[in-house]
């Protein structure tokens, strides 16, 4: 982890150089997908918002190694909360700056209600208990309808205010510099600054003394206790970090669909997210984000060659597209699993405890 | 005569209708090498569970310099400066040697999340001193060479070593130590037996469970014998060993052969 500080300068060079490209690739990442179709770019932005719930569930996962199947619970809480502070639901229209970081709040303050019972459970057994705690919520949002309507139940929330900042309104299109920036560009570049802080952030925990202590209880907790790691705030800190990112990434998604339903959050969603961390590389947030970035588009992009690959080879459609892409997802994932057990882009760590368990 | 460091006033442990631990009452004086011998299954590792806080609820009360130390956690334990090492190594196998003795440091730091994320001047001064003192106690217990390949690919003796080290990394007064010498060839134990009076001279007192006899004959001041969870007998080494009853517990057990050939050895 601290062992790469001597880098050679050509070495340096060329990462700087492949900063730069990146960077101009992400900058003009929008306008060509809205070339191939305006589609793409809400793909985009769920796919970002999937690697902002991935990053999260990192932490909790891949840093204190905590198996928690109840994860989308946080992106529910956030978006719910957005939505409860800014739409005609109540009638409370917070500015979106004040009302995802409420939303982040509420949702630690969840992460710290499931960490604090489950701080002796581990393994299998915290992972029944969390997956329980998501459908909890689920089910909760789902009849809080009644005696007094706060969720509006199954019917879910709609008309929920669109982000606004600094008078930028990110649902009209606005001409800029000779450029269109519709609504979904505008809320992409949103995402990508958001995307970019939380890997910043998740990188500099990696690398720091609550780092390490999360690595210590992953690896041994009896050790990490006698070596003074006060273990119970230490996890319930992994928690609360994990539920905050999840409870930001619900708020966006809540302001950029504009209506939200329990529907959203359910068992399969947390799966998926787990999926993106495990694939991508556990522990390795540059890992975690290609998993959630994979995982997001090949589904869409089957979704949109099954049918037309059949037209070609026999003349019709055998199987319904929406079937053989599940098969082939899961497929992909069986044979990564096989061939890359620590992930696609593993953590150095993370490989050896597969290797030596 | 050195003021008492640790003090344990009728220390008692049951485990359902097992008692393993009964009425242990001991006192280590502050500079000491004091050992903690017995036969297998006497309660020595026992001992150790409850004094470093993993084994809630025993009786009786032992105090650090005073200070009660009776049913505290074991992060809590470890902060009063108590610090151990264990029979079975637990290390933290897939971190490297370096990251394990910076994780030690963790207890004498603060840098909490804000500083993790933002990294002002005092945690990057924080992060350097941790790495710092890590890679110095690497060096002090002999193997900063190996500072980067992961601990549990280290030879078993270094493995005991790197222990020590992330023990001594949470500022410990007290050092217990749990079969440090276990699985170690004549020259490594002449090399750790080097490394205790070291750190004894530095200024750090040591509990030590061994069943090395040559070892614990060798450095230790005072020797407690535990038999069945009973203290028999306390003493210098030299005494101990004459002592009827030590004798008895041990020819009655598995490794009466390692008391013949401490004594056949000893000066």
């Amino acid at each position: 982890m601290n062992t790469g500080s001597a880098r050679p300068m050509r070495h340096s060079a060329a990462i700087w150089g492949g900063t730069v490209l990146l960077a101009v690739a992400l900058i003009a990442l929008p306008f060509a997908l809205t070339a191939v179709g305006t589609a793409w770019v809400r793909i985009t932005n769920l796919a970002i918002l999937f690697v902002l719930l991935s990053l999260g569930l990192n932490i909790v996962v891949g840093f204190a190694g905590l198996l928690d199947l109840g994860y989308i619970a946080f992106y529910a809480v956030g978006a719910y909360a957005y939505a409860l502070l800014a739409s005609p639901h109540f009638g409370v229209h917070l500015p979106f700056w004040i009302a995802v970081p409420i939303g982040a709040a509420i949702a630690a303050v969840f992460g710290i209600l499931l960490g604090a019972p489950t701080l002796k459970l581990r393994g299998d057994y915290l992972a029944i208990v969390t997956l329980g705690f998501g459908e909890i919520v689920r089910i909760i949002l789902n009849n809080l309808s009644q005696p007094i309507n706060i969720t509006n139940g199954p019917q879910g929330i709609t008309l929920i205010d669109p982000i606004r900042l600094g008078g930028i309104d990110f649902a009209k299109t606005e001409a800029f510099l000779g450029l269109a920036f519709s609504g979904p560009v505008k809320y992409y570049y949103l995402l990508l600054a958001v995307m970019l802080a939380v890997i910043f952030i998740g990188v500099r925990l990696q690398n720091s003394r609550i780092g390490r202590a999360w690595e210590a209880i992953r690896e041994d907790e009896i050790a990490a206790r006698s070596m003074g790691i006060n273990t119970a705030r230490i996890k319930l800190l992994a928690f609360a970090m994990g539920a905050t990112f999840g409870g930001i990434a619900g708020g966006m998604f809540s302001a950029i669909q504009g209506f939200i339903s329990p529907e959203s959050f359910v068992l399969v969603e947390s799966i998926m997210v787990l999926s993106m961390v495990v694939l991508g590389g556990m522990g390795n947030v540059w890992g975690v984000v290609l998993g959630a970035v994979l995982l997001s588009f090949v589904p869409e992009l089957l979704r949109y060659t099954v049918e037309p690959v059949q037209r070609t080879l026999f003349g019709r459609m055998l199987i319904e597209p929406e079937v053989i892409r599940m098969l082939l997802f899961g497929l992909a994932l069986v044979l990564i699993m096989i061939f890359r057990p620590a992930g696609i882009w593993p953590s150095a760590v993370r490989k050896r405890e597969l290797a030596h368990p | 005569m050195e003021p008492v460091l640790l003090e344990c006033r009728n220390v008692a442990k049951k485990f359902g209708g097992v008692q393993a631990l009964s009425g242990v009452t001991f006192a280590i004086r502050r500079g000491e090498i004091y050992g903690l011998i017995g036969p297998n299954g006497a309660g020595k590792t026992t001992l150790f569970n409850v004094l470093s806080g993993i084994y809630a609820r025993a009786e009786g009360r032992f105090f650090l310099e005073g200070r009660d130390l009776t049913g505290l956690a074991p992060d809590e334990v470890a902060a009063c400066g108590i610090a151990r090492t264990f029979q079975n190594i637990r290390l933290f196998a897939n971190l490297s040697a370096l990251e394990n003795v910076m994780i030690g440091r963790h207890v004498r730091t603060r840098a909490g999340v804000i500083g993790a994320i933002v990294r002002g001047a005092r945690t990057r001064a924080e992060e350097a001193a941790i790495e710092r003192r890590a890679i110095e106690l690497l060096d002090y217990v002999g193997i900063r060479a190996r500072a980067n390949d992961a601990a549990g690919s280290l030879a078993y003796g270094d493995q005991r070593r790197l222990e020590i080290a992330r023990a001594l990394a949470t500022e410990p007064r007290l050092l217990a130590l749990d079969e440090p010498a276990a699985g170690m060839n004549a020259a490594e134990t002449a090399a750790l037996r080097r490394l205790l009076e070291r750190i004894r001279a530095d200024g750090i007192t040591i509990l030590l469970i061994e069943h090395d006899m040559r070892l614990v004959m060798a450095v230790c001041d005072r020797v407690l014998v535990l038999d069945y969870g009973v203290p028999i007998a306390e003493g210098a080494p030299a005494e101990v060993r004459r002592d009827a009853r030590v004798i008895e517990a041990y020819l009655g057990g598995p490794i009466a052969g390692d008391v013949a050939a401490a004594g056949a050895v000893a000066p």
